[in-house]
């Protein structure tokens, strides 16, 4: 999604209403010539859209990441200089590799600290306690907010003169502007999101558990702990890979949150905002940033075919 | 959860409720805590909070938010966010149900295929495909009665477009997903009666979607009006930007003034916030439609 923006949202199978499926396909050859050309054009357009605004420059920032292009001249000015970028980026580009370990940073701190906590959360709330709407509410506000706004917000908290923090600890610290810390800054920023997320989608996994599993590991002598581990986390497996697809994604686009703080400089490195400094920025290293932009699309790429390979064979038993 | 017959649970009682209760209480006040405070700094005054620091209570005042308006634009920003907004969602879902009915009603050997390019499609980073993008938006003409910039890029068509493509593939799944629940017999009477393709789609399929196409309604305009990267990078002109890219704007004019920043959250916050407590059913069913198995 979005840079969601969102985020990337959480797909896997949908909850059919009820049963009753099947038999529907209808024969194409049966159609009449009409209903032909309605069908094509009711696929083909949505089609279109999708190949020529997502996947053709997808496999254009590939090949412009093997050529030297400026970005001003014409496009017959282009020329292939081979893995030359990668070299350049990998030993001739400082932000880089400080870039890359934040990124993964971001990844391990979402997946150990903040993914555990949001299923941690999700497990208490499934537990039929009072109130449990209104806990749940609370957690799941900042998903509806975008991360830029979420950077806003936490400024309240981080500003030197004017924040809460430092008010209450009599520190005078730059949580944002420290470059030694401000990526742990944005880190709990970042968390306090996701937490709320992964707890929405775990209490709809729990949901869906078949308690009778539980019930029968308790009679076998299990101790919630245990149910919870060895039976209930196992049988949520197609939630559980959902979640990692969605935790390293997020992580690999960490952009938004950044930007605001500070356009991603100084400490705020991420993958994603060299390739933006690189294009728009003052800089147009067009080949250059491809190099990094196909990078990113290498990484995101092996998750998104596990996340579709699971989503497929779903797909493929209904 | 009553215990009759369910020995093993007095062996091992649960954690006192009590406990399990101050826990959920103190972590869900901290979560809250900053949209707390950020909405109650909006409502006091500058001078009184530089004069007593942040930490008091006093000063009371809504002059924030009548000059966050002001000096934020947000009048025209919010214009901006609703013209992106309104059509990217609408064609979002319209093109999604075309291709979720053909996908559900229809088998042709590329229809997993398919489904996987529209899936994969918005897992993908967007900054990857920012420099073609970029190139293709900036040469595209388009006549000014469309776009005052001449081409789609600094113009909301470009930034509805992308939003429509990547939004396609998530509602494309739940809605073919859902129109696979939807009995054929239905279609066959319809056929029986010569209804056509296009009277089948509007009049059977479309209607019965309501409650998928309503969840989603609420989570594509939340994500769409949440959507930042797009916005910023396709639209360079300030007064063109919608509200959410326009933050970093509002950053620079507030500087020090940290009550005005938390009246602009809030402003920001709001139209969000309405949606969520208006319709926080459908929200949370969209966020879980595409995660769960029935």
């Amino acid at each position: 999604m979005t840079a969601q923006s969102e985020i990337a949202p959480a797909r896997a199978a949908d909850p059919p209403p009820d049963k009753p499926r099947r038999a529907r396909n209808q024969k194409v050859h049966k159609l009449t010539r009409t209903d032909l050309i309605v069908v094509s054009v009711m696929v083909a357009v949505p089609t279109l859209l999708v190949l020529v605004l997502v996947w053709f420059p997808a496999v254009a920032t590939v090949a412009l990441s093997f050529t030297n292009w400026n970005g001003i001249g014409a496009l017959s000015s282009i020329k292939a200089i081979g893995a030359d970028n990668y070299t350049n980026v990998a030993t001739n580009y400082p932000p880089f590799w400080p870039a890359l370990q934040h990124n993964l940073l971001w990844l391990a701190v979402l997946f150990v600290v903040a993914t555990p906590f949001g299923m941690f959360l999700a497990v208490l709330l499934d537990k039929e306690i009072k109130g449990s709407r209104v806990y749940q509410t609370a957690f799941y506000l900042p998903v509806i907010m975008s991360l830029a706004l979420v950077g806003f917000v936490w400024q309240l908290i981080y500003s030197r003169d004017q924040g809460i923090l430092n008010a209450v600890l009599g520190t005078q610290i730059d949580w944002y502007g420290d470059s030694s810390i401000n990526l742990w800054a944005a880190l709990v920023a970042a968390s306090w999101k996701h937490v709320g997320y992964i707890m929405l989608l775990y209490l709809a996994g729990l949901k869906a558990v078949d308690p009778s599993l539980r019930e029968a590991a308790m009679i076998d002598g299990a101790n919630e702990r245990q149910a919870f581990f060895r039976v209930i986390f196992p049988v949520m497996r197609p939630i559980n890979i959902i979640v990692l697809v969605i935790t390293v994604i997020e992580a690999l686009r960490a952009f938004d949150l950044v930007y605001v703080i500070n356009k991603g400089r100084n400490g705020l490195e991420t993958i994603a905002t060299l390739v933006t400094q690189n294009v728009v920025g003052e800089a147009s290293r067009v080949g250059f940033g491809s190099a990094m932009a196909t990078i990113m699309l290498v990484i995101s790429s092996i998750f998104v075919a596990i996340y579709l390979t699971i989503v497929m064979r779903e797909e493929r038993q209904k | 959860m009553t215990d009759l017959a369910v020995r093993p649970a007095r062996v091992w009682p649960k954690p006192p409720r009590i406990v399990l209760h101050a826990f959920l209480v103190i972590v869900s006040l901290g979560w809250i805590f900053p949209i707390a405070w950020a909405i109650y700094n909006s409502f006091r005054d500058y001078s009184y909070t530089a004069q007593n620091g942040y930490v008091s209570f006093g000063g009371f005042t809504i002059k924030n938010y009548l000059n966050a308006w002001t000096q934020g634009d947000f009048g025209i920003h919010f214009w901006n966010s609703l013209v992106i907004t309104a059509p990217a969602v609408i064609v979002t879902l319209f093109l999604a149900c075309c291709v979720g009915f053909v996908l559900s009603r229809f088998s042709f050997r590329f229809n997993l295929s398919l489904l996987a390019i529209f899936l994969a499609a918005n897992l993908l980073p967007p900054q990857s495909l920012l420099i073609p993008v970029y190139r293709m938006f900036r040469s595209t003409e388009l006549p000014f009665w469309l776009s005052d910039s001449g081409s789609l890029l600094n113009s909301p068509i470009g930034v509805i477009l992308m939003n429509i493509a990547f939004q396609l593939g998530f509602c494309t799944f739940v809605l073919s997903n859902y129109m696979k629940t939807i009995p054929n017999e239905i279609y066959e009477s319809a056929r029986v009666d010569g209804a056509s393709v296009t009277r089948q789609f509007f009049q059977l399929t479309l209607p019965l979607c309501r409650p998928p196409l309503a969840a989603l309604a609420t989570l594509q305009v939340t994500w769409v009006y949440n959507e930042f990267f797009w916005a910023v990078v396709l639209i360079q002109r300030g007064d063109k930007l919608p509200i959410t890219s326009s933050l970093g704007n509002l950053q620079g004019q507030f500087f020090t003034d940290y009550n005005l920043l938390s009246a602009g959250s809030v402003l920001v916050m709001l139209p969000v916030l309405i949606i969520f407590f208006a319709l926080q059913k459908q929200f949370v069913s969209g966020l879980t439609l595409g995660a769960t198995k029935g």
